[in-house]
């Protein structure tokens, strides 16, 4: 490639609106309000812990050099709070201990040396969750993983990838797109998260409708276990039906029975034609029946199928207009709008199929208006229109997310119904009656995996607030027999709620197992299951 | 002076179809050219023309009576004028070449006056390079060899009524405001406009709108190459950075490097 086709790359990148799928969310950004959300529900800090001292600090030292501390000096409070608050600035943590340890070997040490005095720890990977999981509560050690972050091996025969559990999600992308192949999972956090939370949180994200849970693709995991062993259960093996599979006990445990440290995962070939569309509807029925129609159409090249209601949009096109990006997308706009991705190996076999759903849509009039991307460039922003729904919130105010799953028919009902809700409450601004604090209620989510993210947007986190959203939208979802955690997880958000969606049999089991690992339940402590 | 009258605008907008911009460029095995086997689309710069046409149209100060999308390619540049036909161009014509043929600027430029001489237009608006060879020749050639008039490098584009074109041209420094009468070539900079997306609606419209195809030998062209590549080679490679763990580590790595 000639130089000037860089600069003339460069300069026509610049014109690009700012964002783009590679720069969506990422800790940098924190809510525009400083407010503390007031956490009624946060547990008391126990006295079966011991509170880490100077002396603690010196032997984790000892063990790894790159710790960092206020205890000794060698950080300010300040410097650690990028590890002790959550990226929403939700959630601050007291620890006074970062550990970066550099090999498996180190986490272990770091581990049993916790483990023997006694001294709770978080493990903590991008910081990019969203209930809170990932900093401590009170005064935990915080056991960062950014320091293992090497790739290990890929097999380009079979597609294996063995890597560190602190590898960024984009960086193993990227690196398997140099091969042909690609990551399973895709998500807004891509350029900060790391794969082993990933794993550790059994996050969702936009490929799960094309790729399924990590709970398939994941084929291995090195473990460190709370009181310092290193399980090493790195297979490689699709099929192995040896015992109790104990990794899919570690993946989705949010750091309460072990630290991943390093993962197995089966790859797929990287689609090499991608399309994507996005459309504007009338009403969510609307919605329901194109999800149908593109399944029928579009068979295994449909990669994603996501949707937004017209307040997500607003927010979207808000933000962009502040950032001087905005767009007129649609000549007729609506009241919902789906997004439908397709990935393929074959351009033109795709095309075809593609062109026959679009066809088929526009003459059963079942859509408002579309857009087809025509090169990457339009790929990317029209993906933005979806990606940036929860950073468009962000600005706006303070948001509270929930994540939650229910039968995709009962999906929208329930963003209906907590708008009710919050009018009654008469906190709903633009209602007419209040000047309530809420400024928008934003429903979008995965339509493919009946998975809906609700947000809250408000001026500020209040308890009245709370009281009136919580527990009510818990109970709507049990209503509905959905979960309230379909893929952030439960943290210490959520952990008092789990009783909406598992019974006490699947409680009990859960602690037991937890003891089992953990009896002295050093790690993660206050979260996940209380 | 006489009255100038009223008159319908005809404008020639040529699309290349170029590997996309998004994509990492990799040298072909002969070390000749680049690997085509990628994601192609039209041209960033010719998307901005497209642009730039339907909304002179919109503008309706202009009185346009036609846009014509061409393009000169493989078969697989109907992709290409039926993305302009999408975004609001009426019709297009297409000049086959063999798959991986090269066409010359001057060649295109010849292709074009040969059109415009046969189909009479009044502006033709094309980006002011390709993003794939960079030559940004071709605009300038078919101004020469038409003896038109040409605004290069416009960031902003008036026609009135009579026929008299402002131009606002990026340049070096600064912006330069050129004026010129109808017959004229303009080509695009980024600055121009931002192109929108092709609607559904506009994308089946697209399907019915009609393509003329020719062969360079019906239009009486020649396509031979006049140059040869003798070699195409990769930028050196980038060398990997080092991470430093303090403030006095790396002044004393600057002062290794000799840069403090």
């Amino acid at each position: 490639m000639s130089a000037p086709r860089q600069i003339s790359r460069l300069l026509y990148r610049r014109s690009l609106i700012s964002g783009s799928r590679r720069s969506t969310p990422t800790p940098m950004f924190k809510s525009p309000s400083l407010s503390v959300r007031h956490g009624s529900h946060l547990p008391p800090r126990s006295n079966q812990f011991t509170q880490p001292t100077k002396e603690h600090l010196d032997a984790l030292k000892a063990i790894s050099s790159s710790t960092l501390s206020t205890l000794d000096g060698s950080a300010t409070e300040e410097e650690l709070r990028s590890f002790n608050d959550d990226w929403m600035n939700k959630y601050h943590g007291k620890g006074s201990i970062v550990v970066k340890p550099k090999t498996t070997e180190e986490v272990s040490e770091v581990m049993k040396y916790c483990y023997d005095n006694g001294i709770a720890v978080v493990p903590q990977g991008g910081n990019t969750g969203l209930v809170g999981g990932s900093n401590p509560v009170h005064d935990e050690i915080i056991l960062n993983l950014s320091n293992l972050n090497q790739i290990r091996s890929f097999d380009e025969v079979s597609g294996v990838l063995v890597a560190d559990g602190g590898v960024i999600l984009e960086t193993a992308d990227h690196f398997l797109a140099e091969k042909g192949f690609i990551f399973p999972l895709d998500l807004g956090a891509k350029g900060s998260c790391h794969i082993g939370g990933n794993v550790s949180t059994n996050a969702g994200g936009l490929r799960l409708l094309r790729y399924g849970s990590l709970h398939g693709s994941v084929l291995g995991l090195e473990v460190v276990l709370p009181d310092g062993r290193i399980w090493n259960g790195l297979s490689k093996l699709r099929k192995d039906n040896t015992g109790f599979d104990i990794k899919q006990l570690f993946i989705g445990s949010e750091g309460t029975i072990g630290i991943i440290t390093a993962i197995s995962i089966l790859c797929p070939r990287r689609p090499s034609a991608m399309n994507v569309a996005v459309f504007s509807l009338e009403s969510y029925e609307a919605v329901q029946k194109v999800f149908a129609e593109a399944k029928g159409h579009l068979g295994e090249i449909l990669s994603a199928f996501e949707f937004f209601d017209k307040q997500s949009y607003a927010l979207v096109k808000k933000h962009q207009e502040e950032n001087g990006g905005e767009r007129k997308v649609f000549e007729t706009e609506g009241d919902f709008y789906c997004l439908i991705e397709t990935g393929g190996s074959n351009a033109e076999h795709d095309e075809a199929k593609l062109t026959g759903l679009l066809e088929h849509l526009m003459e059963n009039e079942m859509v408002l208006d579309g857009v087809l991307a025509q090169d990457s460039t339009q790929f990317q922003s029209l993906w933005s229109l979806r990606e940036l729904v929860p950073e468009s919130a962000g600005k706006a105010g303070s948001v509270y997310k929930y994540d939650v799953s229910v039968p995709v028919g009962k999906m929208y009902g329930l963003v209906e119904k907590m708008r009710a809700k919050l009018r009654e409450g008469g906190v709903l601004e633009g209602d007419g009656k209040s000047e309530g604090p809420i400024r928008a209620v934003a429903g979008y989510g995965h339509m493919g995996d009946g998975n809906l993210h609700i947000n809250i947007v408000a001026n500020k986190y209040t308890d009245e607030i709370e009281k009136i959203v919580e527990p009510y939208i818990y109970e709507i979802v049990a209503e509905n027999e959905g979960s309230i955690s379909a893929e952030h997880g439960l943290g210490v958000m959520k952990a008092p709620y789990i009783g909406y969606s598992k019974n006490e049999t699947s409680i009990e089991l859960m602690k037991q197992i937890k003891q089992l690992f953990d009896p002295k339940g050093l790690l993660n402590p206050y979260k996940y299951i209380v | 002076m006489r009255p100038t009258l009223p008159r319908l605008v005809n404008i020639l907008v040529p699309v290349k179809r170029s590997i996309d911009y998004a994509v990492k460029i990799r040298v072909a095995s002969d070390g000749k050219g680049v690997d085509t086997n990628v994601k192609h689309s039209m041209n960033p710069f010719d998307e901005i023309a497209v642009e730039e046409a339907i909304r002179l149209r919109e503008k309706k100060s202009t009185k346009v009576d036609n846009i014509t999308a061409i393009s000169i390619g493989p078969a697989k540049a109907v992709d290409t004028i039926r993305t302009a036909l999408a975004m609001g161009a009426d019709s297009g014509i297409h000049i086959t070449t063999p798959e991986n043929a090269v066409v010359e600027p001057i060649a295109v430029a010849n292709a074009l006056k040969k059109i415009i001489d046969d189909k009479k237009f009044d502006l033709v608006i094309m980006g002011k390079q390709a993003i794939d060879d960079d030559s940004g020749s071709t605009g300038g050639m078919l101004a020469g060899l038409l003896g038109w008039s040409q605004g290069s490098f416009a960031s902003k584009l008036e026609v009135e009524d009579g026929g008299k074109v402002h131009v606002t041209r990026e340049i070096d420094g600064g912006l330069e405001n050129i004026e010129a009468k109808l017959p004229m070539i303009v080509t695009t900079d980024l600055r121009l406009n931002e192109p929108r997306y092709a609607s559904l609606p506009n994308i089946m419209k697209a399907k019915k709108k009609k393509i003329e195809t020719f062969k360079p030998e019906d239009l009486g062209l020649d396509f031979t190459p006049r140059f040869e590549t003798i070699s195409v080679s990769e930028p050196p490679k980038r060398q990997g950075g080092g991470k430093v763990e303090s403030v006095d580590e790396l002044v004393s790595k600057m002062k290794e490097a000799g840069v403090i």
